[in-house]
């Protein structure tokens, strides 16, 4: 996908003027391989550099940088990146996406407080709890599509966090305190020194980038291009769409259960209101703002989205109000996200209503086409 | 000759509108057969009833043998029937060889596991996929455009780009739903030959076309269908002196009646 064909889509008649957001993709993709190296180095050098304390003075003069990176700006990124493969690459409007989260933060805060079990293995078991999970409310509800789909995951997400509430095995309303830290690991000790917590952040989000990036440009990736462009069509191509929808799902409750181990395993208490419906759209918020579908934009988005409250704490209960009306600023100004994929861009420039399953609902050239199946 | 696609008195109801009245159709390997009539007739509802969008009210459907009615849509594809749409249904904003490829993918076993570990399978499927898609756009006469979006090519282009995204599913079927609509004749000419071209590959092709030019010159068969029903069958040149068949096309006399 590189060479003179990028190249050529850009120059449709759409395209009005200098877009550095594409020259950069164009730039990006025909680079020789040292420039690209290059480019991974560089960023290899900021992450290592990023807790540095004259940053953080700058970033994050009202609360220590480092704790800011790990929660919210690390987790939110690595939510994001997996609620981009359901809303960004299946094109599946998740409401209900806190749910994934709370349940790999509760497998940890209770296995580790009942049993004593290590943390690295249950990891795993987070991770496997929560894909089974996205499975079960998947398979019945992955019928449906666009926004009665958001509603059921907008209810599941509750059901979660009110099932939480109300059992007493995992602490009811009270949450769990004295979640165990992990133990050392590669010499590095998790107590309450925040460093060590940030390398495994980075690490877990660079583990996740590489599976989904991995994921996106293989057949199971176009299979959900696929299923996001035409559903209908999609199906009579020869991909079962159905296994392929559940299979995003139950990807993205992976990520989910991963960023939520990783967040108890810190917070050393978590309670049901540490998963409301607001971390759902705030994440989805990420997602949308940076980019649907594209991944430096939604980990731009998910920076955004969790850094800039923290910056703004000076104004107190004003910071919300402040952030508001930046995301209305950014959308109204930069529609299609920070950096764009050029799907959405494109859909957004048509008016099919942009995201995949919601544009199937909103009139649009689509919806023509659907009579045609069903007329 | 051997059948390859039965019709064994399918009726397709919709409430109250029966769209298939007790057809029959036998579709024989390697032929080209067209089916034409009025606008409402049936013909797409025939499509999508081979194709498992619909399930028959009444009636089977055989193809090579196994009844292929109620089966799910993507089983059919994988059982070799393949098809395009009336309204170009392609994936707009993927670039015209990852829509061919999502083609090939149909006979790719590929999941997650392989495609993140990056095992050799998997990267032979992706090469295997790749190229054949390319030899695909080569043969519909596309292969410029692979790297383009689906929705900037030509119209005409678009027509070929869906019928070489059926034709990477390897289907022993083919059905076209209109190919030549809204194209002009230098198109329409090319169009016919690579239809052929696909025939000559050892495929059977199901034709649903109003130019009646294009219909008789490329079909060895052909059915008429009025009202949801069958009302002619044969070869073009029979077909064409049907007073049933001019009936229902230009109406009735009132000489006549």
């Amino acid at each position: 996908m590189k060479g003179d064909g990028v190249a050529d889509n850009n120059e449709t008649p759409a395209r009005k003027g200098f877009h550095p957001v594409d020259g950069m993709r164009d730039w990006w993709a025909d680079a020789p391989a040292w420039q690209r190296y290059g480019v991974y180095l560089a960023l290899i050098v900021l992450v290592l550099i990023l807790p540095a304390p004259w940053i953080g003075s700058f970033m994050s003069p009202y609360s220590d940088w480092t704790t800011v990176l790990i929660f919210p700006v690390g987790t939110y990124i690595l939510l994001a990146v997996g609620l981009n493969i359901v809303v960004g690459h299946a094109g599946m409007l998740d409401l209900g996406y806190v749910a994934f989260f709370a349940i790999g933060a509760y497998t940890w805060a209770s296995i580790g407080t009942t049993y004593g079990w290590s943390f690295w293995p249950t990891v795993v078991i987070g991770i496997f709890l929560a894909s089974v999970s996205g499975v079960i409310l998947g398979a019945p509800t992955l019928r449906l599509r666009g926004d009665y789909l958001a509603i059921v995951t907008l209810g599941f997400g509750e059901i979660v966090r009110i099932t939480a509430n109300n059992t007493d095995g995992i602490g009811g309303a009270r949450g769990i305190t004295n979640v165990p830290h992990p133990e050392p690991l590669f010499g590095m000790e998790f107590f309450l020194d925040p460093a060590p917590y940030y390398y495994l952040m980075v690490f877990a989000i660079a583990l996740v980038i590489v599976f989904s990036v991995r994921l996106t440009k293989s057949r199971v990736g176009r299979a959900w291009a696929a299923i996001r462009e035409d559903e209908d069509a999609a199906e009579l191509m020869g991909v079962p769409t159905f296994k392929f929808k559940l299979l995003a799902f139950a990807i993205g409750a992976m990520i989910g259960g991963f960023a939520g181990t990783i967040y108890a395993s810190k917070a050393v208490f978590i309670e049901p209101n540490n998963f409301p419906f607001i971390l759902s759209a705030t994440i989805l918020a990420a997602v949308v703002l940076g980019g649907s579908g594209n991944l430096p934009g939604v980990i731009l988005g998910a920076f955004v989205i969790a850094w800039l409250p923290e910056r703004f704490r000076q104004f107190n209960d004003y910071r919300v109000l402040i952030f508001g009306a930046v995301l209305v600023l950014m959308m109204a100004l930069r529609p299609e996200g920070l950096l764009p994929s050029r799907q959405r861009k494109a859909e957004l420039r048509e008016g099919t209503g942009g995201m995949g399953a919601m544009g199937a609902e909103v009139a649009g050239p689509d919806s023509e086409a659907s009579a045609e199946v069903t007329k | 000759m051997s059948a390859l696609l039965e019709f064994d008195n399918v009726t397709m109801r919709f409430g109250g509108v029966t769209a298939l009245r007790e057809v029959n159709l036998t579709i024989n390997e390697g032929e080209i057969f067209a089916l034409i009539g009025p606008n409402g007739a049936g013909k797409t509802t025939v499509f999508n009833v081979v194709t498992g969008v619909y399930q028959p009210t009444e009636g089977e459907v055989r193809f090579d043998g196994d009844r292929i009615d109620g089966m799910k849509r993507f089983k059919v594809t994988k059982r070799g029937i393949a098809r395009t749409f009336q309204n170009i249904r392609l994936f707009h904003n993927m670039s015209a060889l990852e829509n061919v490829m999502v083609g090939v993918d149909a006979h790719h076993k590929t999941g997650a596991i392989g495609a993140t570990l990056g095992l050799p399978w998997h990267r032979k499927e992706e090469k295997h996929g790749r190229e054949r898609a390319r030899e695909l756009l080569d043969f519909v006469g596309i292969g410029r455009v692979e790297h383009n979006v689906a929705k900037n090519l030509s119209y005409g282009d678009q027509r070929r780009l869906e019928i070489a995204r059926a034709l990477a599913t390897d289907p022993k079927l083919l059905l076209l739903d209109e190919p030549a609509a809204g194209m002009n004749p230098a198109e329409k000419n090319s169009l016919q030959a690579l239809i052929r071209k696909i025939r000559d590959d050892g495929r059977t092709v199901l034709l649903i076309e109003h130019d009646m030019g294009l219909v008789m010159h490329i079909s060895d068969r052909l059915a008429v269908l009025d009202f949801g029903q069958k009302i002619a069958e044969g070869l073009p040149h029979e077909v064409q002196n049907n007073q049933k068949v001019i009936e229902a096309y230009l109406g009735v006399s009132e000489d006549a009646s």
